[in-house]
């Protein structure tokens, strides 16, 4: 009797998982898979039917042609420059203000309200955001322009975004604007889970709070910062909606091109390449699955932990019910 | 009483800071909201100033002459983040609720298959997905935004955190004794309490839908289905070169709903973004 009934419950973790199941299926498994197929072939875009499609002969052509292809060489170094000139900094700032906000070696007032307007940039519209920051540096009259003349007595405007690496730059101090203090109140909330018996040892054993911060508090944020810095990569090579919208045509010389918005240049901005767009896509899916292998072998240890806990608990269940039954 | 001394330039310091960082965050849409109010020529005069001037609604008649249309693009967003958010928060807690109370085979490799997909980017599907929309003709509708978000594998990884750590089993038990039936126990018995978590992960599945621009720029072609990120592209363009004020107010309207969502609940948001931290 009590047999049947357990398995008559497991038919409902089918039923349950079953919208999820269908839904990724059609809308991201299907469409993946499409697009790793299409990168073999010579399909052409828009109307164009699947069965007059041809595998091509080298099948590689699409993905050598891409790889080769100087524009695309430049979008991917483009991306790893602007997201590395955003992360240096950002994380330097972030572990600073964690390490003040947090309370273990100093008492800051009014932390609550700094935490609330420094983690506002990061909820705004991306592409709000760098409509702004064009408008701010826009040539030839924005107020960077009316600083440079009102302040520094500069009589010619000038044009920002001529010169690639200011280009660069804002694309950079916007992504870190943006992120700075989402990173801080994630590091806060590691420092704040540590034990705070350590720190009262230390202080019991005269250290300063540099020495606190370096050989306790720094050595502890390990892990989190190793997450912190992969998310930030992973999400800094999909780069998009600022490099987009900042500058037109992605500045001079292509200097704010990134990946994303070199494939969807190639897919929907009227060249229809879907064929290339797709080898390029995936070209940067198989960079950030080497990222993401490197995240999920960095926190395995935490997980393994928790899924072992639950396998105890069920045999313990398990082991209930039996007794249950007898 | 030695120590504060010995610490009062250091902690000088790290106001100056915080006051500096502060002035940062703000400024930008400090110069933004006062631009709006000045009319063109006051901008190209001086482009920086904190005084509101007069041209407001004038500024507000350049842009809506054109083609930006704030509350079209209000109701648009409204109708893709509300709905994509409902069908998130709902099918994540349904997708958890089966991972965390039904034992059954495929149960763990289910959950491994979940955190696996959690990485894949929006450009490896686009294109893909762009064609299927295509042939079933639903390019500039809103389904092909909301319908997705019945698979979201990061948030059915954090309600399945969620419940592990607050769902007591036995409620679930005693619920079967009482004669409920299993889906229905999960709709009055189990939703209610998931209430914080869905509240959390509401806001930030409905922030994060606002915001997006990749996918809705490349399905969404008839402005009448724009978004107000698309709404926001238009500012870029030709049309509105040299209208400055309007260029700023148009940028005003689309951060304003979002500035008062984020004053009224930054308390949860912030406590949301440290718990992703640290369960993530």
């Amino acid at each position: 009797m009590k047999k049947k009934k357990t398995l008559s419950y497991a038919k409902y973790g089918y039923i349950f998982s079953l919208p999820f199941v269908i839904t990724f299926c059609l809308f991201t498994l299907y469409p993946v898979v499409f697009t790793i197929i299409i990168g073999f072939t010579d399909f052409k875009g828009l109307g164009a039917k699947i069965s007059t499609m041809h595998f091509l002969a080298e099948p590689f052509k699409n993905y050598s042609t891409i790889l080769s292809n100087a524009t695309f060489q430049k979008a991917l170094s483009n991306t790893f420059l602007m997201w590395g000139m955003n992360f240096a900094p950002q994380i330097l700032l972030a572990l600073v203000l964690a390490a003040w906000f947090s309370g273990m070696l100093i008492k800051v007032k009014g932390q609550g309200f700094f935490k609330v307007v420094f983690y506002m940039p990061n909820i705004i519209t991306a592409a709000t955001v760098a409509v702004l920051f064009g408008s701010i540096f826009g040539y030839p009259m924005g107020p960077m322009n009316d600083i440079l003349r009102s302040w520094f007595g500069r009589s010619e405007p000038y044009e920002f975004f001529r010169n690639p690496w200011i280009a660069r730059g804002v694309v950079a101090f916007i992504q870190f604007w943006m992120w700075y203090g989402y990173t801080m109140i994630v590091l806060i909330s590691g420092i704040l889970g540590m034990n705070p018996e350590w720190f009262e040892a230390a202080d019991i054993d005269g250290a300063t709070g540099l020495q606190k911060f370096m050989y306790i508090t720094l050595p502890n944020l390990r892990s989190i910062l190793i997450y912190t810095l992969v998310t930030s990569l992973i999400g800094g090579l999909q780069m998009f909606d600022i490099p987009k919208l900042l500058v037109t045509q992605s500045g001079p010389d292509n200097a704010t091109l990134t990946a994303s918005v070199f494939i969807q240049n190639q897919a929907f901005a009227g060249s229809y390449l879907y064929t290339r767009a797709s080898a390029a896509s995936m070209i940067l899916f198989v960079i950030i699955c080497i990222l993401s292998a490197i995240v999920f072998y960095l926190m395995q240890d935490k997980y393994e932990v928790a899924e072992k806990k639950q396998l105890k608990a069920a045999a313990k269940a398990a082991k209930k019910a039996r007794k249950g039954a007898n | 009483m030695k120590k504060t001394q010995e610490f009062r330039p250091f902690m000088i310091f790290v106001y100056i800071v915080c006051a500096f960082l502060t002035v940062l965050s703000l400024l930008p849409f400090i110069i933004m909201v006062v631009n709006s109010t000045r009319s063109t020529n006051e901008i190209q005069q001086h482009a920086l100033s904190l005084i509101p001037s007069t041209y407001l609604l004038n500024n507000l008649k350049i842009l809506t002459g054109k083609s930006f249309d704030p509350i079209r693009g209000f109701i648009n967003s409204m109708i893709v983040s509300t709905g994509s958010t409902l069908c998130s928060v709902y099918f994540s807690s349904l997708t958890a609720y089966a991972l965390v109370v039904y034992k059954w085979k495929l149960r763990d490799s289910f959950f491994t298959f979940i955190m696996a997909v959690m990485m894949i980017p929006g450009q490896v599907v686009i294109i893909g997905f762009y064609q299927f929309m295509w042939q079933i003709h639903l390019t500039n509708s809103f389904l092909p935004l909301i319908i997705p978000a019945i698979a979201a594998p990061s948030m059915v990884f954090f309600m399945r955190q969620f419940m592990l750590s607050s769902l007591p089993l036995d409620i679930v038990n005693s619920a079967r004794i009482d004669g409920s039936r299993e889906f229905q126990t999960f709709n009055s018995i189990v939703l209610p309490i998931m209430k914080p978590a869905m509240a959390t992960q509401g806001i930030f599945a409905f922030v994060n839908s606002w915001n997006k621009l990749f996918e809705p720029s490349i399905l969404l072609t008839q402005q009448d289905k724009y978004t107000m990120p698309i709404m926001v592209s238009l500012l870029k363009g030709d049309i509105y070169k040299t209208e400055y004020g309007s260029i700023y107010l148009g940028l005003t309207l689309t951060v304003l709903p979002l500035f008062i969502v984020y004053f009224a609940l930054s308390k949860y948001i912030i406590a949301g973004v440290a718990l992703g931290g640290v369960k993530g």
